[in-house]
């Protein structure tokens, strides 16, 4: 007996939605099993890591504010990740996207209007836009690679922060702690809903979803992106020029990621500090590919990512895993999507062997 | 029909299912030893499947493969040379930047030191006279000398049979009496050659046997010295041949379409430069460009659709306006519209449908696209009716370009762009590895369309369609375009020399 893949005629839709299903799940058997052996009460473990956050009203919210600027982040990247023009530097645009806007901020301390804020939102966009300009231009005019300029980039990103953290943007009553002033209340950004506790954010990613599923579905922009990717050549006959395909899918991820980055300081920490940071630009990019980069699948796969590391911080709390656990999870399940994407394309056969001549 | 000496191979009701077809059904076919065998077919008649099968790349689902008398399951293609079974490719795997003996030694299953091997290289060269300079870098030779590598590769495990998948696609006349003679050689000491074409006089002057194939079935086994072109395409299609009916009498309009003084440089290592092309079609014009592949038709062609743009405006002109500084989808909106050789991944999109395919050229002349917003209705209306108009095997506009057979999809494409009506077409080897009857079916759309006003360039290998087709006739070689004849006046063996015997001489003289 031998097995076999056998490519399918055209990839199997039923595969594209099953698979993760499974990936989930399979993620959950094989943890259980790990930390059993690892001597943690496995099934415990995973209900904490993946039922407390679904089940425990309180958690909801903690998710829903992780999943926000994932799920904006990773819509910015699918674009780029469409067209092969990897951007893999969104956790620095989402960094020197708060700036900017921190920066306005800096220089409105007594306005009272809430244009101030609208005007910061904009600095955000505006400001991670302008830092993924560089690899742009980069990549158009010298040929360097996107995937090492963007990446390096965010560790200027880091010392940038740290640098007007510490010097032009300190909080002057911060007793020389590396933080800006706290924000007022026209910079901070309000429930959008009054009266409930959903993240500000997260109204901002339903909307985004749904104008970029509809930009990639019905419009000529969304099939550029789409052709650049599948077939270079099949682009540039039909008439879409490759540099503006470049400059354009990363001047709206690096938008994406500054625009997240301005929403978690206005939202959630109200101020920026050493410990903004918080790894959302490159765990988007998993994001990005767990939804298939569809705008659909990125919402969910936000969640889910969201899920995982709400779970992490309870499991760690009530069985005493250690913090990694989190990080294995995620690796985890990520290892076994893209191990299952061969089911997409191929077909598993399993043939009884006759007489070979070898 | 009888076989003459032992049967090497006999294949016994082989079929072999893929998910939606039966690409071989119940096939049986007798190749004797030292017999020069054609195996003809449409695209999609499960010729390559059948070799394949013989060459170990797939297993049958059913039948017996039975190797000089022994049933036997070849389980790949290591296992078929071991036999004695030997392939060349319609496409080459060969690394331009190495030389022809370093590609051979990649290509071999046993270790052997570089200094024997050119011995043997050497010797299999000077016993079928095949001329080839071990040393050379891949990247400098002709396409016909590319051949002979993979040939001599073959031929160093002393193959008691010889696959040949459409061996003078690309070859000049002149490289093609030099394989044939070669393989009449190889033939006479003793080796069977599978010889799977669609160009028919070929198959006359060189087979002995035929087994035509036609949707998976075996239709006809037969002598083809004995039948005419004609009728052993018939078997192959099925129905009556169409011959491209063409107005005896043709008048041409004003020049409708100019190149003047095009110079371009190479791009990249393996690229080739254009040498101050100038040419004019007259409206109604065909104007056929011949050639050997890889001397600046891909190049020519790109400068001339607009995906590189010329240096200067005035290099390209369509009713005297100057078009060399625009992109490929303004020179479509003033009615230039071209398809590239490559179909998939170049003319069309593979995972993508045949509606959103439309998109790729049609967009603006069809008004699918209006306000950057795709309208889906009149994409698929579109792709419906090419579907329609060019009898395209499919399902609809929904199924995946990549879904279909070579030919279908070119029937696609060029429906695609004529049903555009451009002012000009700008055609690359319009007809490459696509069947007879598709291919007769789009040689009559350019007819049509040339009746209808439009001038036409045909870029093509393929001599025989060229000479059938156009009005008007150039040679590009090295990047160079000969003076413009006209068809008739002008013979195939000049074309032929100016094709391969310039190239010759040019290049040793580097």
């Amino acid at each position: 007996m031998r097995i076999k893949f056998e490519k399918r005629p055209e990839p199997s839709k039923l595969m594209q939605i099953a698979t993760p299903i499974a990936a989930v799940v399979l993620t959950m058997i094989i943890g259980a099993i790990m930390f059993d052996v690892l001597g943690f009460d496995g099934q415990r473990t995973i209900k904490e890591f993946f039922f407390t956050p679904i089940l425990a009203s309180y958690k909801w919210q903690d998710v829903a504010a992780k999943a926000a600027p994932l799920i904006i982040i990773a819509l910015g990247l699918s674009l780029g990740n469409t067209a092969k023009v990897w951007n893999i530097g969104a956790e620095g645009q989402y960094i020197v996207g708060a700036l900017s806007g921190a920066w306005i901020a800096y220089l409105t301390p007594n306005v009272t209007g809430h244009w101030v804020l609208v005007l910061m939102l904009i600095a955000g966009v505006v400001g991670g836009a302008a830092y993924a300009a560089i690899p742009a231009i980069l990549r158009t005019r010298f040929k360097v690679n996107e995937v090492l300029s963007s990446l390096m980039l965010v560790y200027v990103a880091l010392q940038l922060l740290s640098y007007l953290i510490t010097g032009p943007l300190k909080d002057p009553n911060g007793q020389n702690f590396p933080k800006t002033a706290p924000f007022t209340d026209a910079q901070l950004l309000p429930r959008l809903i009054s009266g409930t506790s959903i993240p500000p954010g997260l109204i901002f990613a339903i909307v985004l979803t749904i104008v970029f599923w509809f930009v990639m579905k019905k419009s000529l922009y969304g099939f550029n992106v789409r052709v650049s990717g599948a077939a270079p050549h099949a682009a540039r006959y039909g008439g879409f020029n490759a540099n503006q395909t470049i400059w354009s899918t990363l001047m709206i991820s690096g938008g994406m990621a500054g625009l997240a980055g301005i929403l978690e300081a206005t939202s959630q920490l109200g101020q920026l500090n050493l410990g903004f940071p918080s790894g959302y630009g490159f765990t988007a990019i998993i994001v990005s590919f767990l939804g298939r980069l569809n705008p659909i699948g990125i919402f969910i796969a936000g969640f889910v990512l969201a899920i995982t590391s709400v779970g992490g911080q309870v499991a760690q709390t009530a069985v005493g895993v250690p913090s990694a656990a989190g990080g294995i999870f995620q690796a985890l399940m990520l290892f076994l999507i893209l191990a299952g994407d061969v089911l997409v394309r191929y077909k598993l056969r399993i043939q009884s062997i006759a007489k070979a001549a070898r | 029909m009888t076989v003459r000496g032992p049967l090497r191979l006999e294949l016994k009701g082989i079929s072999k299912k893929f998910p939606g077809v039966l690409a071989n059904d119940h096939v049986s076919v007798q190749v004797g030893a030292g017999e020069i065998h054609a195996l003809l077919g449409e695209n999609g008649a499960g010729k390559s499947t059948l070799v394949k099968m013989i060459y170990g790349i797939m297993q049958p689902d059913q039948g017996e493969i039975i190797w000089n008398g022994e049933v036997m399951r070849i389980a790949s293609p290591k296992a078929a040379r071991k036999l004695g079974i030997g392939m060349v490719f319609q496409h080459f795997s060969l690394f331009e930047a190495l030389t022809v003996l370093e590609n051979i030694a990649l290509g071999l299953d046993s270790k052997i030191s570089q200094r024997d091997l050119e011995v043997e290289i050497r010797k299999v060269m000077d016993q079928y006279g095949l001329k080839l300079d071990p040393k050379r870098v891949v990247a400098t030779l002709s396409v016909g000398e590319r051949q002979r590598i993979e040939i001599v590769r073959a031929l160093l495990l002393n193959p008691k049979l010889l696959i040949m998948d459409e061996p003078t696609s690309v070859l000049t006349p002149q490289e093609v009496d030099q394989l044939f003679e070669t393989l009449r050689q190889l033939a006479a000491s003793g080796c069977s050659i599978l010889y799977i074409s669609h160009k028919l006089h070929e198959i006359i002057a060189l087979c002995e046997t035929a087994t035509i194939l036609r949707g998976g079935k075996l239709v006809a086994t037969c002598d083809p010295r004995q039948k005419t072109s004609r009728e052993m395409a018939e078997l192959m299609i099925g129905t009556n041949l169409k011959d491209v009916s063409k107005s005896g009498v043709r008048e041409f309009g004003a020049s409708k379409f100019e190149v003047k003084a095009m110079n371009m440089p190479k791009r990249g290592d393996f690229g080739v430069a254009l040498h101050n092309i100038n040419f004019n079609v007259r409206a109604g014009e065909i104007f056929g460009i011949a050639g050997v592949a890889g001397n600046g038709q891909n190049e020519l062609l790109e400068v001339l659709s607009g995906e590189v743009l010329s240096r200067g405006a005035s290099v390209v002109l369509l009713d005297g306006q100057a078009l060399g500084h625009m992109g490929p989808s303004d020179r479509r909106q003033l009615g230039l519209c071209s398809v590239p050789e490559e179909r998939n991944g170049h003319a069309a999109v593979g995972e993508f449908n045949l509606a959103e395919n439309t998109l790729l050229t049609a967009r603006q002349r069809k008004n699918i696209v209006s306000n950057g917003m795709i309208d889906a209705g009149k994409a698929s209306g579109f792709a419906a009716s090419v579907i329609e108009s060019f009898k395209v095997k499919a399902q609809g506009p929904n199924d995946l370009a990549g879904s279909l057979s070579g030919g279908n999809l070119q029937k696609f494409i060029m429906g695609r762009e004529i049903l555009q009506s451009p002012d000009v077409l700008v055609v690359s080897q319009p007809t490459w590895g696509v069947d007879a009857g598709a291919a007769s079916a789009i040689r009559q759309a350019i007819v049509d369309l040339a009746a209808k006003g439009s001038a036409v360039v045909v870029i093509s290998q393929d001599l025989d369609e060229l000479l059938s087709l156009c009005d008007t006739l150039s040679v590009i070689n090295l990047g160079r375009l000969s003076e413009k004849k006209k068809v008739g006046t002008i013979s195939t063996e000049d074309i032929g020399l100016l094709m391969g015997g310039v190239h010759g001489e040019v290049a040793h003289a580097h």
